[in-house]
């Protein structure tokens, strides 16, 4: 693996197949009636987050403190970037702190890239989230969980997501979970297709590993998961969709709709939902829907990686992984 | 007066010749002319150009000396082999008023590296909502002919309209920004296959388009004429050829950086290749060369924009906009339509001097190298081969694209009206 995460294209499948397999042994800790590992004892991990995200900072905070590593949280609110201060600074402050790895969440796309790039610090740096570019780390727990839905829990070490059909809905064009998970279900052998108003699609997706499609009725029925991005209501202020009912009755999923679908279909969404726009409570409640599990699955991912990144060959569980598992 | 021979320099690339300047004047050119009297200037074959003239440059001053100096942007234009530069309205305060332009225009005659022509802003405060006094300007002592908001489109066809109508009293004309506002809400670089990989907001092709179209069907109807500032797209080569074939008095000039450059390079989210209007791709940097070639681009302009180390060292969105130019334009004309054998030096002396002079009405530059003119003459090694090292810049900004890219050709001599501004590479 590279030395940082910050884009999903950046993960060979080998290396994506490893993170989902070392994922797999963190659940196991969580399992536990002690959950930590030893394993990065004295390391510092800093979330560093420029927007508020309480989901995602907390699932690093947890990930990074069950492998017994400090952790530090710098929140732009209230510290002196809110005064003016800028990146360069921030992660010189950083820097200088003694941060092994910064994981960071940027209104700014590319944000992540400039900081693991530009010299300004040493560390592994994670991308949290970044403007409307990625997110890879919650690409890579959405396939961890596909596969032990799609796959199965043991079956599934070592496996990838070949020949699973795997449908995007929403609104892609600003959707950084979107953009990593293209990335990343295309390198693990998925087929993926976005389903959007044509407006909440980028101009230039035709170069993009995946089908697009209008139609959600007709791609349900093909699918093995379906994956709901959040809508913002604010985006029918910039005419992208002239109603929220509209947008609801065209590209939403209800329980009607979700009978299209396979039996073994599982139903996704990233969180937060915007319950009755993209999911009504009827989808978002039942069985199907892999919400909560993708929170405890996000945990046990952000272990793998920040594990794989700065733990070094080391086994993470005290039980080694044994050949078959690779 | 003092006399400088300059031997041996291909004049517009041709056969060597002899030039003799005898004070602010060519007096001779020719073969074998005596030196008797003079410096001596062996040019051993370089290239000798009318001195260069900037129709595009941004010089900060009044407001933003942190990124450039009247004095500052005018050496670069010396070093670059600019005899001559047209300096943008966007300052602070905003150059809509004849106290603004007389100013710069002092400023650039008090430190005598090159001529600066100000431009006049075309409405007050850029707001594009009602028209500055362009008739002051004009009268002023700085004789304002060119009006610009640059940096912003005049947006309203009503405003756009009237300033067109406006000043064909006193034959000036409107350089347009053209960017429609709507459809560049939060755009930070070309939409297309690039953008939707990044993330970062597009800038659609469009929204350039769409203001020329209607800007060149405006100045047809009410019978003025208009410039099109940094034209970037193949589309605006269409509408331009279009409406040249139409009759149209529209005029065109496109930047050194959008004949070399593609939005390729921003997937380093290295901001020093965020610019206004933004990189395109190969496509539209290939039809633009076409058009400078043809015609239906006229001219290549800068669009020189300084920032300090502070505005482009830092992440995407929060960066500047803009790339210094003023000292590599050559050398990447040089590469881009000269080596690749588009042009001749003839070419480029009419797109880079005798026209971005005519455009913008400006006397005493952008005349033939013959007996009798102003001696604004730039000598150029075009045999030179360096990497780029904004260390050695004499602007004030560091924020160009091309550091440690190879590029060819360099000023060694420049001239403005007999008096050397470099010499052998240097500042004088």
């Amino acid at each position: 693996m590279k030395r940082h995460l910050i884009s999903a294209a950046d993960l060979t499948r080998d290396d994506a197949v490893l993170i989902l397999d070392t994922a797999e042994e963190m659940a196991r800790v969580a399992d536990r009636p002690i959950k930590k590992l030893p394993t990065l004892r004295g390391r510092t991990v800093v979330n560093l987050f420029f927007e508020d995200s309480t989901r995602t900072r907390i699932s690093f905070e947890a990930a990074a403190k069950r492998l017994s590593a400090d952790v530090i949280n710098f929140s732009a609110k209230g510290s002196s970037v809110s005064k003016g201060e800028s990146l360069k600074d921030t992660a010189l402050t950083l820097e200088a702190m003694g941060a092994d790895a910064v994981v960071i969440r940027h209104h700014a796309s590319g944000a992540p890239y400039r900081l693991a790039n530009s010299g300004w610090i040493d560390g592994a740096v994670v991308n949290a989230g970044d403007g409307t570019h990625e997110h890879p780390t919650q690409a890579l727990l959405d396939a961890f969980t596909m596969r032990r839905r799609l796959v199965g829990r043991d079956a599934g070490l070592g496996k990838d997501l070949s020949g699973r059909r795997i449908t995007v809905v929403g609104d892609v064009l600003h959707s950084r979970v979107a953009r990593s998970n293209v990335h990343l279900l295309n390198t693990l052998g998925a087929e993926v297709t976005l389903v959007a108003p044509p407006t909440l699609v980028p101009v230039g997706v035709e170069t993009w590993p995946c089908e697009v499609s209008y139609d959600l009725d007709a791609v349900l029925p093909k699918s093995d998961a379906v994956m709901m991005l959040r809508v913002q209501r604010e985006r029918m202020n910039a005419a992208f969709f002239p109603t929220e009912r509209e947008y609801s009755r065209r590209y939403g999923l209800d329980g009607d709709r979700m009978a299209r679908m396979p039996e073994h279909a599982i139903v996704m969404h990233p969180g937060p939902m915007n319950r009755g726009m993209e999911i009504t409570a009827e989808v978002a409640d039942s069985d199907r829907c892999t919400a909560v599990e993708q929170v405890a699955n996000g945990v046990s991912t952000r272990m793998a990686v920040l594990y794989l990144l700065l733990g070094g060959s080391e086994p993470a569980v005290t039980t080694p992984r044994t050949e078959e598992s690779n | 007066m003092s006399k400088i021979l300059i031997r041996g320099a291909k004049v517009l690339g041709g056969e060597p010749q002899d030039v003799l300047i005898d004070g602010e004047t060519i007096s001779e050119v020719g073969t074998g002319l005596s030196a008797e009297g003079a410096q001596v200037i062996e040019a051993d074959g370089k290239i000798l150009l009318p001195g260069l003239v900037d129709l595009h440059t941004h010089l900060r001053e009044p407001g933003r000396e942190d990124s450039e100096t009247v004095l500052t942007g005018t050496r670069a234009a010396a070093s670059g082999g600019y005899t001559a530069v047209f300096a943008m309205a966007n300052t602070f305060p905003v150059a809509d008023t004849a106290g603004v332009v007389e100013q710069v225009w002092r400023l650039g005659k008090e430190h005598g590296y090159c001529d600066v022509q100000p431009i006049g802003a075309v409405t007050v405060g850029l707001e594009g909502k009602q028209l500055a006094e362009l008739g002051a300007m004009h009268d002023s002592a700085a004789g304002v002919t060119v009006f610009s908001d640059d940096g912003k489109c005049v947006d309203d066809a009503v405003i756009m309209r009237r300033a067109l109508e406006y000043v064909k009293a006193f034959g000036g004309v409107v350089a347009q920004h053209a960017q429609e506002p709507r459809l560049t809400e939060g755009a930070q670089m070309n939409e297309g296959i690039v953008s939707a990989e990044l993330g970062l907001g597009g800038w659609p092709a469009v929204a350039e388009e769409s203001v020329i179209a209607r800007d060149v069907l405006l100045a047809e109807h009410v019978g003025s004429r208009v410039h099109i500032c940094h034209l970037s797209t193949a589309g605006s080569v269409e509408i331009v050829r279009w409406a040249k074939s139409r009759g149209i008095d529209v005029t065109a000039e496109v930047t050194p950086h959008h004949l070399l450059l593609t939005d390729e390079l921003v997937r380093s989210y290295n901001p020093v290749y965020k610019v206004n209007p933004p990189l395109r791709t190969e496509r539209d940097v290939l039809a633009l060369r076409e058009a400078l070639v043809d015609g239906t681009i006229d001219i290549v302009a800068t669009d020189h924009a300084p920032h300090p180390h502070e505005d482009k060292d830092c992440e995407w969105a929060a960066a500047a906009m803009g790339m210094v130019g003023l000292e590599t334009a050559l050398s990447v004309v040089q590469q881009t339509m000269v080596e690749t054998g588009l042009l001749d030096w003839a070419g480029v002396a009419e797109r880079m001097s005798f026209k971005p002079a005519r455009i913008g009405g400006l006397a005493g530059h952008g005349r033939p190298v013959a007996p009798g003119e102003p001696a604004n003459l730039t000598l150029l090694d075009s045999a030179y081969r360096g990497v780029v090292d904004p260390a050695g810049f004499a602007s004030r900004s560091r924020n160009t694209p091309y550091e440690g890219r190879e590029l060819p050709g360099r000023v060694t001599h420049t001239f403005l009206r007999g008096r050397a501004t470099v010499i052998d590479g240097n500042l004088t």
